[in-house]
């Protein structure tokens, strides 16, 4: 349930983040000013943060979806289904271990 | 355990016929979904682990990707298939919580319009953009633009 639960959560939440992020990245066709003030804002520290959060919600989201997926394609994958849950948890956690550090060196550096 | 959340249902509505859209839309979910974990990925790649990650984002960077058919195409696809994607998943949620019948058909007609307005939008700045617009400062232009 609460896999189900978060998938929807992450949904919304990336869907939103999407459009305002198709929007800014349009700014490229405004001028090279237009575009570098907004995406200077992505390289804020509480943005940084944010970014971390993004990348949190999607790495779920998309690891969460392929489980889906197995469960409804693959007999295995139903009879295994809290294996998969533990598995998405564990690849969500390597994915974070991966990108969270570099990330922030990236964001607080210079 | 003992937390329960209430089942959000849409009501079931009898078929008679026709294109079984739902279970079209049932399927497009899970084929962009691997799609997308692929696109995703690789523009998070890219954009915030190689180099300088998020620091070196800027119109040059964006230039330089955007001058590249390979990447053109890339972004197309993330574009279509995310939105719609996210389209899909806002209008089954709108679905199963909007019980007021004229809530469900507004939400669901902002979702839609929200939609077709950025993936034309969207499309329109890939396949116009100008890496190198006239009178800009050379500075914020990629190398390739002043020759260097």
């Amino acid at each position: 349930m609460w896999s189900w639960v978060f998938h929807r959560i992450t949904g919304v939440a990336i869907f939103f983040f999407l459009l305002v992020h198709i929007l800014d990245t349009a700014l490229v066709r405004v001028s090279p000013e237009a575009y570098n003030a907004v995406i200077g804002t992505y390289k804020n520290p509480i943005m940084g943060l944010g970014e971390v959060a993004l990348v949190a919600a999607i790495g779920l989201h998309a690891l969460n979806g392929i489980r889906i997926i197995l469960i409804d394609f693959w007999a295995w994958g139903t009879r295994h289904q809290k294996l998969l849950q533990w598995i998405v948890i564990i690849l969500w956690i390597v994915l974070l271990v991966g990108f969270v550090p570099r990330h922030l060196i990236n964001v607080f550096s210079e | 355990m003992t937390t329960s959340i209430e089942s959000p249902r849409a009501a079931r509505t009898v078929r008679r016929g026709g294109v079984n859209w739902e279970k079209w839309g049932w399927i497009y979910m899970r084929v962009s979904g691997v799609a997308l974990v692929v696109l995703i990925f690789g523009h998070l790649f890219v954009n915030l682990m190689i180099g300088d990650g998020v620091k070196a984002l800027d119109f040059a960077f964006v230039g330089g990707k955007l001058s590249n058919p390979f990447w053109q195409v890339w972004d197309t696809l993330m574009l279509w298939l995310a939105l719609i994607h996210g389209a899909n998943g806002m209008r089954t949620i709108t679905n199963d919580y909007a019980h007021n019948r004229l809530v469900g058909v507004v939400v669901k007609g902002a979702i839609l319009a929200a939609t077709v307005v950025l993936i034309i939008l969207g499309t329109l700045v890939v396949y116009t953009f100008d890496p190198c617009p006239a009178g800009a400062p050379t500075d914020l232009l990629p190398t390739f633009c002043t020759g260097g």
